[in-house]
């Protein structure tokens, strides 16, 4: 067992843990933060996305060790004093999700995906959520929705606060 | 009832935004394996590696053994219990099944077959364990080709069976005096007209719902509680209750937020059955939840049919008869829908055409493979690919433009109700107007004159154009119907609506939506019904002990028979409303106009509302004499017709000659789903199924290496397309509403998957016929188009059969065997203790052939 | 799926490393090294593998980040595939690692998959090998008896095997500066995550419209990454011209031994080789 300190959603746990516990196991055993999924063993479906220290990570493909010392955000540490994130809200509004499995984890990557590009094209946006997979929507109303929440963030928070760095070209 | 609803409502066609999105987006979503419970222990399964083998010995003491391990058990240790999984569609009355048990006993007939069960405290430990039973098994030889499977002397998928086929099911128009004599037709076009024969293949699937499946069994209470990630809780319980006798009122199924399912949640699992009986066994609540790995090898796939199909046309493009021999493949074992899955596709080959004449028969084919059911369209989709290749084909024969032809060929919108020759009632549809529609947002003619151009200066990049124009039978179904296709259920629905007395609504449905958005469709058809703001109504459902009656969700049914369930139920409350306002405002009942959730005296302004007539059900001081104080109401719905959604989807392709690589350019449906309740919801339903649609045309398939080993079992191999690899859909939909229910709705969850694979193919096709390809075969990956080029480029003849190119050698053309009458489906041997699967449902006692829907 | 149970060593210093390695291996452990664990983590989870023991090196700081030193960029082999593309010296003086690091998988196993650990994988659809061996990377390897280079050329000997002894470490990668030159890397592969069918890797110096230097290296057509020396050499003194260009590319699968899987055989891979060759090319010599 190897322990561990971790600050989660802006609290920070100290736990024992077996060193081939996920991250994601770690976060939806012990912490109950059963918001954050799985859906495959190959970190190709992308449900299981978090923050780790602000970018996005495939928490089935962290071990908990490596996220010692570290910060981790999940989807139940988005919105702040009960408002709804913009991404959260465009989500919605633009009927981005179905069964909603795959959705915090599309959220999250979609969050990370603005923090680079603050205005992505529509095959930017495409391009940036390739880790993570849907079956239900054929994505255009995820597309749609990043989009929006891009342009609702550009507009709430007129100069841009943070050094913007281009997000890699293809 | 064919009026279309009268009240023009505040709800009916708002596209709201969904309220069970809160939970969704914030992670507070209650999944099955989020669920946790006292004492609980977790399951895991020892799964066969290989296809088709003896088991000689299980050890199981090292596993025993293994830190955590309450328990190992195998098949041997459960048979006296699990009996067989059952399937509930014998399609014909010698219809040759299996026994299916949860953990095979001394034969495995697929990779992937439970062979052990083990009990330990945590997952990881019951994980190691797995590791550690020691299973021998004597290799026998595999049957994983349905035409080989069917030869003299093939080896057998299951050696007890005698024989690999399982049932032939036959409709020839011509005895069901629905139609003409399709050799007839076939033998005139063939002296004076045309014939296009064709063999098709329909790759295996997988239905790749996002949420893996687990189920949590409680045995702790009076009642024993199974927790499923199913899309059909109401069914499960029925078939748990008549394989393991416990009876019905002992067993509560809860489908709580369920992450998808298309088809591959409509299941009676194994591993449903094994942890149910363990748990009762043990006393202790189990969790079972299974790997993607366990996912893609052992959850149901889907399609697999080789397609050969015969069109007869005149000379001037008319079409006189289509005969269509299906083999399909069922895998190792027959589910809950298996052997009706390809006659779900046997009245919709011919589509929107009017062929005079028409044939289909069709052998399920046992194989050593994971057992195939339902799948997003479950067969309709092989249908309409099937017919939308044959009508191009006939358009290239013939150096006519492809909607051209079919134009020629389809429904005049004057000339509904339509009865088909397989004797179904197309009650509505205007492919007319439809296809207008697309053909104006997707500039064809623009894009035929780019197409020639690119031809013209031999553009290394080719451009296709594609064209389905596609119509299904969904809204399963009229009970009446399925009776005379052996289905042992119904496919009635229903929904009950509880008035509460502070003026919120509660409506049951026994739908189970998982991704759908019910809980706001049905809450707007309420608030519209009733009068109420939409807030107000809940809608429950999932749950057996709350929703007691349903037959759930799959095959586009929810909308058009439980969304009128709904319908009815509060169509009730208001005629039990309507005699406690009478009373309380000293009127007839004849007098009270009922509007925007008042009952008003004609012509004077006293009114009660809806809510406060539920509160003085409630309160009953002052009901009138023998009236019930309750306005609550329970409507069960049979309908008595399919849907037949419609639409016209056109697909422009480019394809990269020089390395294979098809990217699709626009891709344009028009849809006509009659009447919609929620336009939102309805996009993305037709978006989800193009994606789905789309992806069978070009990256899915479930390939099994000659061993019978699945070499897609993860999501590496088998390529579940993300955001980059699909296009932008240009959508739009035309309205013809259904005339057989009081919304006008039609189903929508299939169509878009149903369209969409044969608009892509054709384009594709169109894009490379020119450089000498036939055909290519699905998905269409870069190294089989670039093949189908290379062999395009270096034949000469134009006369040869119609080939199919495959990658890796595949063989091209195998002469289908000739499809077994029914009478002669398997030999006269009568196996004892084959046939041991339990048959849900009647024997049809009517032969096989000549039957009708 | 949940990896069988392992030991955990997460040493902070390279010494500590290699002294954690020396001791587990010399003791007969099977020890697997953890980078940023992209791929390692899958294989675990899917138990392809079970090690004894892991060690971590994702707390060794020095392992990390990218300097130049004289003619050449060094690049820590624990710098992470995101960095890559963005690092302003690795898309001066070595824009290929920059363009080929932007097709690894997707964000977010670029936020955690490393460079060296890629190249010390060698997985033959791997991305970064090829434009390793193009731009004549040295692996700078830490053993128990100190550093040694090993030259791309000598570092990948088989399908997921180096020249790294099982007590060693792959602690830098040392690229000679291509300040100036054009580059591409082109990927093939059926949907965006998946692995390359055939990558082509080219980087070319373009001197008064000729080609005076030419790279290319090729990802999947063999067990390890090959360099196309047959282009190469037919390239240089050629204007940059599409026929000239055409004309070399004819000849990069020349030599090679592809392997064969569902999603191409060797014909097919060697005519992707070509048509893939001749697009980096074009996209090299026009950037």
């Amino acid at each position: 067992m190897a322990r561990i300190t971790v600050n989660v959603d802006g609290v920070s746990y100290s736990d024992e843990v077996e060193p081939r516990t996920l991250l994601v196991h770690y976060l939806r055993e012990t912490l109950g933060k059963v918001g954050t999924v799985v859906g495959c063993d190959t970190s190709n479906c992308g449900a299981c996305t978090v923050h780790l220290d602000g970018e996005s990570v495939k928490s089935c493909t962290v071990l908990a060790v490596q996220a010692d010392g570290h910060e981790v955000t999940t989807i139940e540490g988005l919105s702040s004093g009960g408002e709804l994130h913009p991404m959260q809200r465009a989500f919605h509004e633009h009927h981005a999700l179905q069964c909603g499995y795959c959705t915090p984890g599309m959220i999250m990557a979609a969050c990370s995906l603005l923090k680079d590009n603050p205005d992505p094209s529509e095959q930017e946006v495409r391009e940036g959520l390739e880790g993570n997979l849907c079956r239900c929507t054929g994505y255009q109303n995820i597309v749609k929705a990043v989009r929006a929440a891009a342009q609702e963030t550009a507009a709430s928070a007129a100069p841009a606060s943070e050094p913007v760095t281009a997000g890699g070209a293809r | 009832m064919t009026a279309v609803d009268e009240r023009p409502g505040r709800e009916l066609g708002n596209p709201r935004p969904r309220k069970e999105d809160e939970r969704l987006i914030t992670g507070r979503t209650r999944w099955t394996d989020n669920i946790v419970l006292p004492g609980m222990l977790h399951v895991a399964f020892a799964r066969s590696p290989f296809a088709h083998a003896r088991i000689t010995s299980i050890d199981t003491a090292a596993a025993a053994a293994s830190s955590g391990v309450v328990t190992v058990l195998t098949g041997a240790d459960l048979d006296a219990e699990q009996g067989s999984l059952p399937t509930a569609w014998p399609i014909t009355p010698d219809m040759k099944a299996p026994r299916h048990p949860a953990v095979a006993v001394d034969h495995v007939a697929f990779a992937g077959e439970i062979v052990a069960v083990v009990v330990a405290r945590s997952a990881r430990e019951a994980r190691d364990a797995v590791e550690l039973v020691d299973v021998e098994y004597d290799e026998l030889p595999v049957v994983l080709d349905m035409e080989a499977a069917l030869a003299d002397g093939a080896d057998l998928a299951h050696p007890d069976l005698g024989t690999n086929a399982s049932a032939t099911w036959v409709f020839d128009s011509a005895q069901a005096g629905t139609g003409a004599d399709v050799e007839e037709a076939i033998a005139t076009a063939r002296e004076s007209g045309v014939v296009i024969e064709r063999r098709f293949r329909q790759q295996r699937l997988v239905p790749a719902f996002m949420e893996p499946r687990s189920v949590v069994v409680d045995p702790t209470g009076d009642q024993t509680t199974l927790y499923s990630a199913t899309q059909v809780p109401h069914i499960v319980r029925v078939m748990m209750a008549l394989v393991t006798g416990v009876p019905e009122s002992k067993i509560r199924v809860v489908a709580p937020d369920v992450g998808g399912g298309f088809g591959g949640k409509l299941q009676f699992t194994p591993e449903e059955l094994v942890t149910f009986l363990v748990a009762r066994r043990l006393g202790k609540p189990l969790k079972a939840t299974e790997t993607r790995t366990e996912s893609i090898m052992t959850g149901h796939h889907g399609r697999d049919q080789i397609q050969k199909l015969t069109l007869a046309a005149t000379k001037d493009g008319t079409v006189t008869g289509l005969k269509v021999e299906l083999l399909a493949d069922m895998g190792a074992y027959l589910g809950l829908v298996t052997p009706g899955v390809p006659i779900l596709g046997a009245f919709m080959f011919n589509a929107i055409y009017k062929f005079p004449a028409y044939h289909f028969s069709c052998t399920n084919v046992f194989t050593n493979k994971t057992w195939t059911d339902a799948y997003r369209g479950a067969g309709r989709p092989e249908a309409t690919f099937g017919i939308e290749r044959m009508m191009d084909e006939l358009a290239v024969e013939l150096g006519r433009d492809p909607i051209e032809v079919r134009e020629q060929n389809w429904i005049k919108h004057e000339e509904f109700p339509f009865t088909t020759v397989c004797g179904l009632q197309y009650d509505s549809g205007n492919y007319e107007a439809a296809t207008a529609r697309a053909k104006e947002l997707f500039d064809y003619d623009a894009l035929r004159r780019e197409q020639a151009e690119r031809r013209q200066r031999n553009d290394p990049v080719q451009l296709g154009i594609g064209v389905s124009t596609f119509t299904e039978m969904c809204g399963l179904a009229p009970s009446r119907v399925l009776g005379s296709l052996s289905y042992a259920a119904g496919g009635w629905e229903s929904a009950s609506i509880r008035m509460l007395p502070t003026g919120k609504v509660e409506v049951v449905t026994g739908t189970s939506p998982h991704g759908q958005g019910h809980e706001t469709s049905w809450g707007q058809i309420v608030a519209d019904r009733l009068g109420v703001p939409f807030e107000d109504v809940e809608v429950l459902h999932g749950d057996t002990a709350v929703s007691p009656k349903g037959l759930d969700t799959y095959g586009s049914r929810s909308l058009v028979v439980g969304g009128i369930a709904v319908v009815k139920a509060a169509d009730k409350v208001i005629e039990k409303a309507r005699v406690v306002a009478a009373h309380l405002l000293e009127a007839n009942p004849d007098d009270l106009e009922f509007a925007n959730g008042s009952f008003t005296v004609r012509g004077t302004d006293q009114s009660k509302s809806i809510s406060e007539l539920a509160f003085a059900a409630f309160a009953a001081h002052n009901l009138p004499d023998g009236v019930e104080p309750s306005l609550d109401s329970e409507a069960t719905f049979d309908p008595e017709n399919f849907s037949f959604p419609h639409g016209t989807h056109l697909c422009a392709t480019e394809v990269d000659t020089e390395t294979g690589q098809v990217r699709i350019r626009t891709y344009v449906c028009v849809d006509d789903v009659g009447d919609v309740v929620n336009p939102l919801i309805v996009e993305g339903q037709v978006h989800g199924g193009l994606a789905q649609g789309i992806s069978q045309a070009l990256y899915e398939e479930a390939v099994h290496d000659e061993q019978g080993t699945l070499t897609t079992a993860t999501f590496v191999d088998y390529l579940v397309p993300s955001a980059v690899d699909l296009p932008h859909y240009t959508t739009d939909r035309t309205v013809t509403p259904s005339t057989t229910n009081p919304l006008g709705v039609k189903g929508v969850g299939e169509a878009g998957t149903i369209a969409s694979t044969p608009a892509v193919v054709n384009s594709v096709l169109d894009a490379v016929r020119h450089l000498g390809v036939r055909d290519i075969d699905m998905p269409m990956s870069p190294q089989r188009v670039w093949k189908a080029l290379q062999h395009g480029a270096s034949s000469t003849s134009g006369g040869e059969l119609p080939d199919a190119a495959s990658a890796g050698g595949d063989a091209p053309v195998v002469d289908m065997t000739a499809p077994t009458d029914p009478g002669e489906a398997g030999p006269s041997v009568d196996v004892a203790g084959a046939q041991d699967q339990p048959i849900i449902g009647g024997q049809p006692g009517d032969d096989a052939e000549g039957r009708r829907p | 799926m949940i990896p069988a149970a392992f030991d955990y060593v997460a040493p902070t210093t390279v010494d500590e490393a290699l002294a954690a390695l020396r001791e587990l291996t010399s003791s007969g452990k099977d020890v697997k090294v953890l980078g940023g664990g992209q791929s390692l983590l899958p294989v675990l989870r899917l138990r392809l593998a079970a090690p004894e023991v892991v060690v971590d090196l994702g707390r060794v700081d020095e392992l990390r980040g990218v300097r130049e030193d004289g003619d050449a960029l060094v690049v820590g082999a624990m710098t992470t595939h995101d960095t890559m593309t963005r690092d302003p010296l690795v898309r001066q003086h070595a824009l290929l690692l920059a363009l080929a690091a932007e097709t690894v998988a997707d964000p977010q196993v670029r936020h955690r998959g490393t460079f060296g650990g890629s190249l010390a994988h060698a997985d033959p659809a791997g991305d970064m090998p090829a434009p390793a061996l193009a731009l004549d990377a040295t692996m700078v390897v830490a053993g128990p008896s100190g550093r040694r280079s090993v030259p791309a050329s000598d570092f990948f000997s088989d399908i997921f095997t180096t020249a790294l002894g099982e007590d060693e470490l792959l602690v830098e990668v040392r690229v000679p500066k291509h300040t100036g030159w054009g580059a591409a890397y082109e990927k093939f592969h059926r949907v965006a995550q998946a692995w390359s069918i055939v990558g082509v890797a080219a980087a070319v110096r373009v001197d008064g419209g000729a080609i005076a230097e030419a790279r290319v290296a090729l990802t999947n057509m063999g067990t390890v990454p090959v360099r196309a020396t047959a282009v190469e050499r037919a390239l240089v003194g050629q204007p940059a011209t599409a026929d000239a260009i055409r004309s070399a590319a004819a000849s990069a699968a020349e030599g090679t031994e592809p392997p064969v899987d569902a999603n191409a055989d060797a014909d097919y891979r060697r005519h992707l080789a070509g048509v893939l060759t001749r697009r980096a090319l074009e996209a090299a010599s026009a950037s």
